[in-house]
């Protein structure tokens, strides 16, 4: 029973990656990630909302009719939505500023739903739970990953400290700004799937199409 | 009229729904493996986001606004779970009417239609309009606007991607990361519309 509930929170972590390697909850994770604070509540966010949806979908998991369990999943996920919405507003009302509409669209975040239709409707609630904390953390990790390179890179600080002194503050580094603007969150994102996949080659996609050696790439 | 058009190009080009904001991330990267399914999904996104749109602008205006209902009453609070269910309630209704209509589009568009519940882009769309204030008027240019530039952009990635098959990609970044960066390629080359003074 240890080694079960140890495995369901750490093998989202990186194994069975919700971002990387299940394809859920990308958007989120692109838009959010421009400096390091925005993204640790967004994480936060996500990390409570999964847990508790999972553990209350869980909970009522029996009497639900499987024909209308969207629409009761979706209620309850929208409830907490509100909940931890009203809470920023009222704790961190200048971050969950910068966050806009990004808040409310944890409803639609597919992890959410994801872990809802694939793990709470099978399990007990305990472990449910869990396995929404392990996917919340999996999730963090590479927000935090991904705001670190973009937030450090692109302004030269970290949580609005300054790690790097900038030139115009008589220091060396230049900030690249390229790193704040959209496209490099893609890029981050798609260097790190490619180390994740270099580490753990079980992950990596099939060709469609096999290029053959003495086609071309051959004799380069 | 001019207000209009340009708000138009706005939600189309320099603040493109899946480019720039990454909305409906999940489904733009999951079904973009063929320009026909590509073109049907983006056309089911552009009809629902037409509607639920000004729908949403009209749940805001009509029950939710500070004192719009009852006096001194103010029930934004409710509104995530409100738009969400407009959305799932019209979805569903076009499902039907599409179905006993117009069933050849109906049969097109298959599991694409009910899986537009859950995309970000159709709430995001809602959530924006709520956020800046939009007319009746605005928000149903608006929500063609933002539908358009959704289906515009999964559709030139179907395209890129039916090339990219035969491409010799190393190992580990073949499908999912490679994908991310074409479309960061894709998101660089939208930037340059940001330049455009309207």
């Amino acid at each position: 029973m240890k080694s079960e509930t140890s495995k369901v929170i750490t093998t989202p972590l990186v194994a069975n990656n919700p971002i990387t390697l299940q394809i859920l909850g990308i958007c989120s994770a692109l838009a959010v990630t421009s400096s390091l604070k925005t993204a640790l509540l967004m994480a936060v966010a996500l990390t409570t909302v999964t847990a508790f949806s999972n553990a209350s979908i869980s909970a009522i998991r029996n009497h639900i009719p499987s024909s209308i369990r969207i629409i009761v999943q979706m209620t309850i996920i929208a409830s907490l939505v509100i909940v931890v919405d009203q809470l920023m507003k009222a704790y961190a009302f200048s971050t969950a500023k910068q966050l806009s509409v990004f808040v409310g669209l944890i409803i639609t975040n597919c992890i959410v739903m994801g872990r809802a239709e694939a793990y709470a409707m099978q399990n007990p609630p305990g472990m449910s739970f869990l396995d929404g904390i392990g996917n919340g953390l999996g999730y963090s990790l590479i927000l935090i990953i991904v705001a670190v390179i973009r937030e450090l890179s692109g302004s030269g600080s970290l949580l609005g400290y300054e790690i790097f002194t900038l030139v115009k503050n008589g220091g060396w580094y230049e900030p690249n700004g390229l790193m704040l603007l959209p496209p490099s969150a893609f890029f981050i994102i798609g260097m790190l799937i490619w180390v994740i996949r270099t580490r753990y080659p079980e992950q990596c996609e099939v060709h469609d199409f096999k290029i053959h050696e003495k086609h071309g790439l051959g004799n380069r | 009229m001019e207000a209009m058009l340009s708000l138009f190009i706005k939600a189309v080009f320099i603040e493109n729904m899946a480019l720039t904001f990454f909305l409906g991330m999940c489904t733009f990267i999951a079904i973009s493996k063929k320009i026909e399914t590509a073109v049907g999904l983006g056309i089911a996104v552009v009809i629902v986001q037409a509607i639920t749109v000004p729908a949403n602008n009209l749940i805001l205006n009509v029950f939710l606004k500070d004192s719009a209902l009852l006096q001194g009453v103010d029930l934004r609070f409710l509104g995530l779970i409100s738009y969400i269910a407009v959305i799932a309630a019209i979805v569903q209704v076009l499902e039907m009417v599409l179905d006993k209509f117009v069933p050849s589009l109906y049969q097109a568009l298959g599991v694409f239609l009910p899986l537009i519940t859950v995309n970000c882009a159709i709430l995001g769309g809602a959530l924006f309009m709520v956020e800046r204030d939009y007319t009746f008027a605005e928000s149903v240019v608006y929500g063609f606007g933002s539908g358009f530039s959704w289906m515009l952009a999964i559709v030139v990635l179907a395209g890129v991607r039916e090339r990219l098959k035969y491409s010799d990609v190393p190992a580990g970044l073949q499908g999912l990361g490679i994908i991310f960066i074409t479309v960061g390629l894709m998101s660089l080359g939208f930037m340059s519309f940001s330049g455009i003074q309207l």
